[in-house]
């Protein structure tokens, strides 16, 4: 057994080397198809930043009439953080409110010389309220006016952004279930076309399958060198698409920066490296002899 | 040794490629098979390797009847014969020293006994210096001459050689059928498929001939009549 195994690694390799149009082909659609995963691990983590991050500027504020003391309004604070729907809840104070206006419009003469003339604080303390979803922002509002501390809210901005919410929302799912699809889609067409090249190959062989048939040689003796041969495309594929993401990451990793702000391509791929070349490596030996072995198994059958 | 008994085939239920032949081959006969194409020569040899059923009848192999084996059996069927075929059927990809060595490569053999057989038996068909080339490199005669080597290298009981002089010159036919005779001296059944006059008359050997499907004739030391 060992002996044959051998043999089989052995005519694998020496076909891999002689059968250069074949392994060419089939290691250059290999890549095309490895290189295709840490695209899509690279794209659902760009996609998954990109849409907590425009998730995150969602939220919904909620002013307390000027008579509320900050202890009532920290007792609500720990309600509403009480609550599953509510991922975070910051507590601003009049005074924190207008320091954040007066450090925004600064420069704006006009409503510096407003505030001025208007003497006291005319801000509202208020609750920026977030929550894990869009459609938690009714039921966060529902608690906020059924209970004892509707007594205290002078206004929400709830009504005003309640739609651009609902979009941010919408278009960030929307994105992600796309993201999800394309994924599917270009890993159903790429392991189509590899298995399609691995087939035509073996097609070519289908004489030579004949004839070792016919000298003796058993399923396993014949099945052996093809399987063999396509494992050694997959792990040079593995390899070679690797190298090529790990460079053109590198290359365009500060280009894509520029778009998309604090997300670090080549620093995300870095840290999933072990994981994205694990995957690669599995699916591009599990693909090619796969192929394989579902494509030289019509020629075998007696 | 093999027995042929009422053998029918036919292609497509009305096509009859060989209709009811009959005949029995002993240890270490040369027998030629003779008839003009489409006379059911290589249905005949096909039949016997099982590469396709027959419609009726039964062969025996040293009393095994060969189309009721199970599939999982054919491989150890075709050990015991080498073919040699008029299109040489040689894999490409490999070299003549592979190409012969794959024959006893599939039985098991270790690397020594590889070795050792392969530069005898390329010694005897005169490879030698093309035991390295591929099959698109070597002359006719050199690619037939290849498969014999791969034929007889694992020393099988049966040697079918189907027109292996189809596509040879005169100086190259005589050296494969003397070759083939060669082989016949040290005890392997020979079964030649030919239509070539000049080989058979020459041969003096039992002659069997089709025609039509039918078997026609069979003498012990027959020529070649048509």
């Amino acid at each position: 057994m060992f002996n044959s195994t051998k043999r089989v690694i052995n005519s694998g390799w020496k076909s891999f080397l002689r059968n250069k149009s074949f392994s060419v082909a089939v290691v250059f659609i290999l890549v095309f198809v490895l290189v295709l995963i840490p695209c899509l691990f690279v794209f659902q983590g760009m996609t998954r930043f990109l849409t907590s991050s425009v998730q995150e500027k969602a939220d919904i504020s909620v002013y307390f009439v000027q008579e509320s003391l900050p202890k009532d309004i920290l007792f609500i604070q720990e309600k509403l953080e009480e609550l599953p729907e509510v991922k975070s809840v910051i507590y601003l104070s009049k005074q924190e409110v207008m320091e954040k206006f007066v450090e925004k419009h600064k420069n704006d003469e006009k409503i510096m010389q407003g505030l001025e003339e208007y003497g006291n604080n005319p801000f509202f303390a208020c609750l920026n309220i977030k929550a894990f979803q869009a459609s938690q922002y009714e039921s966060i509002m529902g608690f906020l006016e059924a209970s004892f501390i509707n007594d205290y809210i002078d206004h929400t901005s709830y009504s005003e952004s309640r739609t651009v919410i609902e979009k941010i929302f919408s278009i960030t799912s929307f994105v992600n279930n796309t993201g999800i699809f394309l994924a599917i889609l270009f890993s159903l067409i790429a392991v189509l076309v590899c298995f399609s090249q691995i087939r035509l190959a073996i097609v070519n062989s289908k004489e030579e399958i004949k004839l070792m048939r016919l000298i003796g040689a058993s399923n396993w003796f014949i099945r052996g060198p093809f399987i063999a041969q396509a494992i050694i495309a997959g792990i040079f594929s593995a390899f070679i698409a690797m190298f090529v993401f790990t460079l053109s990451c590198f290359f365009l990793s500060s280009t894509i920066e520029v778009f998309i702000g604090d997300f670090n391509v080549f620093e995300y791929f870095i840290n999933n490296f072990a994981l994205i070349f694990s995957i690669q490596f599995i699916v591009g030996v599990s693909l090619s002899s796969l192929s394989s072995i579902f494509a030289i198994r019509k020629y075998l059958k007696a | 040794m093999i027995s042929f008994q009422n053998i029918t085939k036919k292609y497509f239920s009305d096509i009859v490629a060989l209709d009811n032949i009959s005949f029995d081959v002993e240890e270490k006969e040369f027998v030629a098979i003779v008839g003009k194409s489409g006379a059911g020569k290589t249905t005949l040899l096909k039949l016997f390797l099982r590469e396709e059923a027959v419609s009726s009848g039964k062969i025996f192999f040293k009393g095994e009847d060969i189309h009721r084996m199970k599939k999982r059996c054919i491989p150890l069927l075709r050990r015991r014969v080498g073919v040699i075929f008029q299109d040489y059927k040689l894999l490409k990809s490999k070299t003549v020293y592979e190409n012969i060595a794959y024959a006893l490569e599939i039985l098991g053999a270790d690397k020594e006994t590889v070795k050792n057989d392969v530069s005898y038996v390329l010694d005897i068909v005169n490879l030698k210096k093309q035991a390295n080339n591929f099959p698109d490199q070597l002359s006719g005669g050199e690619k037939q001459r290849t498969a014999i080597a791969r034929a007889l290298i694992h020393r099988p009981e049966v040697i079918i050689a189907d027109e292996p002089t189809g596509n040879l010159d005169p100086y190259h036919t005589r050296d494969i059928i003397e070759l083939l005779k060669k082989i016949n001296e040290f005890g392997t059944i020979i079964i030649l498929s030919t239509h070539d006059k000049e080989i058979i008359n020459n041969l003096e050997k039992r002659v069997i001939t089709l025609e039509q499907g039918r078997l026609v004739k069979d003498e012990k030391k027959g020529r070649f009549i048509l």
